[in-house]
């Protein structure tokens, strides 16, 4: 099992440690709830340096990724991010990425940690004229700060104006407590927040900067399991759940990030003749209304018919509910209809609520 | 960790305190550190009959749903509906909050499980 730079930190500090995508990672520190909760009224500092990282570089590496991808990179500026689903042919999904516009002809990928393999290779045979594509993901440590609070710890560790980046907004070198980095105003979580990415040998050095520097701010390590939680209710999807090589950016409700207009991409017929024709399924999000936990891979039904399946579920910290979300059939994702969840042989009523359960207060 | 004097324990980390030939079970310290928050529980049904090594219910943390074993047989004849409530007291105390009590079946199953002192030793090796 790979561990990240940080592993002996992490253990110092009490986390406990469990496996993810073949990597051993800090799941909590104190506790899944207090860390969701401080992420939300301070910040949190999480060691996501598991996520692969990719570069494609050269004269023709925007029009290869610009092919690759769902989303418009077109008229992207350097210094800045953009989400994007990547398709199979079928419209099936690759992996969901972060593009990194480094320049006009170097992009850094970032893509989960379980897809790293499979994306790169990936890439590697949909890859066109003069595009070099290297696996990178062994030069970054990714450390992300996240909060209410965050901007307000890294300003007293930098000079450079934090406030002036937009979400998306990113630096490609900048000095954060002596460590250079490159800085994104990016995140997982539903709260404004950063991400660092730095060479391994400086993860430590700048972790416990950032955690002595954050103290006082209300920072606490935050683990993998917070990070579900509050990107479950912040409704962002996760691969492996909401989507998958057998779900659609558009079954996901991921159509903002699908530009039918940009010219050829891979997949775009099947999106669209799957749009044209009207989705069968639709990811949706419930609440429970009989006590219990909905889980990934529970069966959702109404009396005799089986109308899907739950691709996340918990209790949620911030509204002490248990919810869900769901890949259903069309005609029932309306909101407030009634439906079951069978967790565990046991049929348990659940309500379609809208999604995200969460939204940050100023959006 | 909190391990309590007069106890039994089970190798899947739950406690057994026997009053009058009835027996309280619960999850250890060692577990509810183990599962992290808990915030669902779910108690098996008076009235069922149980041999050792049958489930006697789920304990949720906010990741994952664990069962609980009963380590000994019986009937399950008082279950503690506090905890549908206040799912977090097997994290504050996990001592006072027993999931059900059964009337044993075969008292001579006690026998079988740990004392405080040997399951602190058992604890120690699962590290």
């Amino acid at each position: 099992m790979k561990r990240t730079v940080l592993h002996e930190t992490h253990s110092g500090l009490g986390a406990k440690m469990a496996e993810f995508a073949g990597w051993l990672l800090p799941t909590w520190y104190s506790g899944i709830i207090e860390e969701h909760e401080r992420v939300r009224k301070a910040a949190g500092i999480f060691d996501v340096s598991h996520m692969g990282e990719i570069m494609a570089e050269g004269p023709d590496a925007g029009e290869f990724i610009q092919k690759l991808v769902t989303n418009n990179i077109e008229n992207m500026k350097t210094g800045r991010a953009r989400y994007s689903p990547m398709c199979y042919p079928n419209g099936g999904t690759v992996d969901d990425i972060l593009i990194y516009k480094l320049s006009d002809t170097k992009y850094l990928l970032v893509v989960n940690a379980a897809n790293t393999e499979k994306d790169f290779n990936w890439m590697k045979s949909m890859a066109c004229g003069r595009t070099e594509i290297k696996d990178v993901s062994g030069e970054y440590a990714l450390l992300a700060v996240q909060g209410p609070r965050a901007v307000h710890i890294l300003k007293k560790m930098t000079d450079f104006p934090l406030e002036s980046m937009k979400p998306f907004d990113f630096v490609g070198s900048v000095p954060v407590a002596g460590v250079d980095c490159m800085l994104s105003r990016t995140g997982y979580t539903g709260e404004d927040g950063f991400e660092l990415f730095v060479s391994p040998w400086d993860a430590k050095q700048l972790w416990d900067k950032i955690l002595e520097e954050g103290k006082d701010e209300g920072l606490v390590p935050a683990g993998l399991g917070a990070r579900d939680t509050l990107r479950l209710e912040a409704a962002m999807p996760l691969y492996g759940h909401e989507l998958s090589e057998d779900i659609t950016p558009l079954e996901a409700g991921l159509e903002r990030f699908v530009k039918f207009d940009k010219g050829d991409f891979t997949g775009r017929d099947a999106l669209l003749k799957q749009k044209e024709e009207g989705l069968s399924r639709q990811l949706t999000g419930f609440e429970m209304l009989d006590s219990g936990i909905p889980r990934n891979g529970h069966r959702v039904q109404v009396g005799d018919e089986v109308i899907g399946f739950v691709t996340s579920g918990s209790f949620i910290p911030t509204m002490k509910k248990n919810v869900g979300m769901a890949l259903l059939k069309r005609k029932y994702c309306k909101m407030g209809t009634e439906i079951e969840v069978v967790v565990r042989n046991k049929t348990l009523k659940a309500r379609i609520t809208k999604l995200p359960f969460y939204t940050r207060k100023g959006e | 960790m909190i391990i309590k004097e007069g106890l039994k324990y089970s190798k899947e980390h739950e406690w057994v305190r026997v009053e009058d030939g009835e027996a309280y079970v619960g999850i250890t310290d060692y577990a509810q550190n183990a599962l992290g928050d808990v915030v669902f529980v779910e108690l098996p049904e008076i009235g069922a009959g149980l041999n050792a090594g049958d489930s006697l219910g789920v304990v949720e943390s906010v990741k994952a749903a664990s069962d609980v074993y009963t380590p000994v047989a019986g009937t399950v004849i008082k279950v503690n509906q506090e905890l549908t409530e206040n799912p977090g007291k097997i994290n504050e105390s996990p001592y006072e909050a027993w999931i059900a009590v059964i009337k044993l079946s075969d008292p001579s199953q006690l026998d079988e499980l740990m004392d405080e002192k040997e399951y602190k030793e058992f604890c120690s090796k699962e590290g």
